[in-house]
């Protein structure tokens, strides 16, 4: 399973890379999972573990930890936003 | 009649408060909110986004405003880039037939925009640039709805 993924604002600017395309290792099936996998990469990736309030988007769309996420996804971590 | 912009360029909120009042002869009444850069110690604010999630996430809430109020046109803008204090950051007008939909649903959208839409602002302040952290009373403001 590949998907791709985003980082944006403050951890983009924490993380190595603002976007990379990723194959997945069979059992990473949900966000809550795929930011697990992609924070224990090394020192570098630890943001995505460490930091406490970030939201993910699938597709363009918010959504919850516990989604699934399918080949070919467009998926997206983020802080909360502050626009407005 | 259901407008969402994202852009550099500054808008003109009289035109687009003039647009929304005479979109439709049904129209009673016109509700706008603009957000601006207060000045202070903020010397300048970027905004960034994330382009395609941005225009569908406002056109979402544009959808729910529609679903939950007597609605006649809508325009939402909003710019990202680099701002300076006093500048225009947002734009939300509605129009309806009567006073209590616009009002409610121009709030709704102003304050479910701020908590769900993919903007961020850095602000700078003397010397230095800093994320904005999001506000727990903006999320209560949001839960309202």
């Amino acid at each position: 399973m590949a998907v791709r993924v985003l980082y944006f604002a403050a951890l983009r600017d924490a993380l190595p890379l603002a976007e990379e395309a990723v194959a997945l290792p069979a059992g990473v099936e949900t966000m809550a999972a795929l930011r697990a996998w992609l924070g224990a990469r090394g020192e570098a990736w630890a943001p995505l573990v460490t930091w406490k309030t970030l939201r993910c988007a699938r597709n363009q769309t918010l959504c919850a930890w516990d989604e699934p996420v399918q080949d070919g996804d467009e998926v997206a971590f983020f802080p909360p936003v502050t626009g407005g | 009649m259901w407008t969402v912009r994202v852009q550099v360029e500054d808008f003109d909120a009289g035109a687009e408060g003039e647009r929304l009042q005479r979109v439709s002869p049904e129209v009673g009444a016109v509700v706008s909110f603009v957000g601006t850069v207060r000045g202070g110690e903020v010397r300048a604010m970027t905004l960034e986004h994330y382009p395609g999630m941005t225009e569908k996430s406002l056109e979402a809430l544009v959808e729910e405003a529609r679903r939950r109020w007597f609605l006649t046109a809508v325009t939402v803008i909003h710019r990202v880039g680099r701002l300076m204090p006093g500048e225009r950051i947002v734009f939300v007008g509605v129009a309806s037939r009567h006073r209590a939909d616009a009002f409610a649903a121009c709030e709704f959208l102003i304050d479910r925009l701020k908590t769900e839409a993919p903007f961020w602002k850095k602000e700078e302040t003397e010397g230095v640039a800093r994320w904005v952290e999001a506000r727990e009373s903006d999320e209560k403001r949001a839960r309202r709805w």
